[in-house]
């Protein structure tokens, strides 16, 4: 099973979004991995074997990394932190540095201090300026204070939410795994909300936007918990812009979908993956086999151009 | 390990809401926590009946209560790590996985 996904989202500033948006129609479950079909024309190669796209056109190179759950033990991997430098590995072979790293939460397994610091200790060695939010790993019986010490960003709201601007692009990183209630999913908050709808004021509609958040913002499997309660709220604020690219972990596998001018991805951890939806009797940690984990673990790479916008290309361990 | 957290974990709750009984008069009773969920999901139990949750999943759970006028809130439980309260009133004390909030039981006492 091919867990490589690619997709090349041709939104950008300078066209109005629509055309190519039909381009990515079919979802379709296939075993334990997600494939996309294309159609089109769009470039099937692109990012994989990595042309320096981005650096010449003006624009930069990012990438996520997910659920790297440090401290795990469990049959699924017993070796987090191998696979997570392994992921490091794979980022600083690509032929262009990327400006950012956004780590989209699970960094630790149960939150515990000597996780965290461990995670931070394998991260730094990325070199790369990176940016977290948590996962609901990450939060356990503290409410997030030994994550927010380490990986917390300056400025950030008490919540530990944020925003920042990088070549053109808006940044922002939501937190969706504090103030949980019985019977929901991840959670954003009144008070975020707020947050959010004041951070995009005055934001040009063309402003290509880039929200990063553990748990998935639209319902992908609320059965399982992998739905955010109150997302349509934040969508209200940002469907006025013709570019938004939403990043999710959590479910440690790839799911995509577009839905007007906003393309969702899920991201596949670093550390195992996770059953399908509804494919398992629950959505813990999947033992596959020692040759196959790493075709099921990986990161994202995401090329922004000013003249075409945002590409991602997810590239497995195995890759 | 397991028996050394529990008894922590009870230390702790001397005092709170739901008291934490002596050992020795309490019946125990068990609740599963497999596959993300809580087995079973309605306990029903006499007053001072101690109640055992037990992680049987590799992913951590907690045991939290959903109501705050008697709380009472586990630690993350790892695989294999247990957690016990002792119910004292009678009532019905819906509680949920605050890591999993999708988890949801509740322990009936009458
Ligand atoms: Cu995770
Ligand atoms: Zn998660």
């Amino acid at each position: 099973m091919d867990t490589t996904s690619i997709d090349r989202q041709s939104i950008g500033p300078n066209e109005p979004g629509h055309t190519r948006r039909g381009l990515l129609k079919c979802m379709a479950w296939a075993g334990t991995g997600i494939l996309w079909t294309m159609s089109g024309g769009v470039p099937k190669g692109f990012g994989l074997g990595g042309e320096a796209v981005a650096s010449e056109t003006g624009g930069f190179t990012f990438v996520q990394i997910s659920d790297s759950h440090i401290g795990f033990k469990g049959a699924a991997n017993p070796a987090p932190d191998a696979t997570l430098q392994q992921a490091l590995a794979k980022i600083a072979a690509l032929p262009n540095r990327p400006a950012l790293m956004l780590h989209t939460g699970d960094v630790s397994h149960l939150s515990k201090p000597a996780e965290l610091d461990a995670a931070a200790e394998i991260l730094k060695t990325a070199r790369l300026d990176t940016h977290f939010i948590p996962g609901e790993h990450d939060v356990i019986g503290d409410d997030g204070k030994a994550f927010f010490a380490r990986f917390g960003a300056p400025g950030a709201a008490p919540g530990g939410w944020y925003s920042f601007d990088h070549g053109g692009v808006h940044f922002i990183a939501l937190v969706n795994v504090l103030g949980f209630t019985p019977g929901t999913g991840g959670t954003l908050g009144p008070t975020q909300l707020e947050w959010l709808e004041d951070d995009l004021k005055g934001k040009g509609a063309s402003t290509p936007i880039v929200v990063m958040a553990h748990v998935p913002l639209w319902p992908i499997y609320p059965q399982w918990g992998w739905t955010t309660g109150d997302a349509g709220q934040a969508f209200t604020y940002l469907r006025r812009f013709g570019s938004v690219t939403v990043l999710n972990g959590h479910i440690h596998q790839i799911v995509q979908k577009v839905e007007d001018k906003v393309t969702f991805h899920t991201a596949m951890s670093t550390a195992f993956p996770q059953p399908a939806p509804g494919q398992a009797p629950s959505p813990g940690p999947m033992k596959v086999p020692a040759d196959k984990l790493k075709s099921m673990l990986g990161v994202r790479r995401i090329d922004y151009a000013p003249a075409t916008g945002l590409a991602a290309a997810d590239l497995t361990l195995a890759s | 390990m397991t028996k050394k957290i529990m008894r922590g974990i009870l230390a702790a709750f001397a005092g709170a809401v739901l008291m934490a009984g002596t050992a020795l008069a309490a019946d125990t009773k068990a609740v599963a926590i497999s596959n993300f969920a809580f087995d079973p999901p309605t306990l029903t139990v006499a007053p001072g009946t101690k109640v055992v949750w037990t992680n049987h999943d590799e992913e951590p759970h907690t045991v939290t209560s959903a109501s705050k006028a008697a709380p009472f809130k586990s630690a993350g439980l790892d695989t294999d790590e247990a957690f016990s309260v002792v119910f004292n009133r009678p009532g019905t004390y819906k509680y949920f996985c605050s890591i999993h909030p999708h988890m949801v039981g509740e322990i009936v006492v009458k």
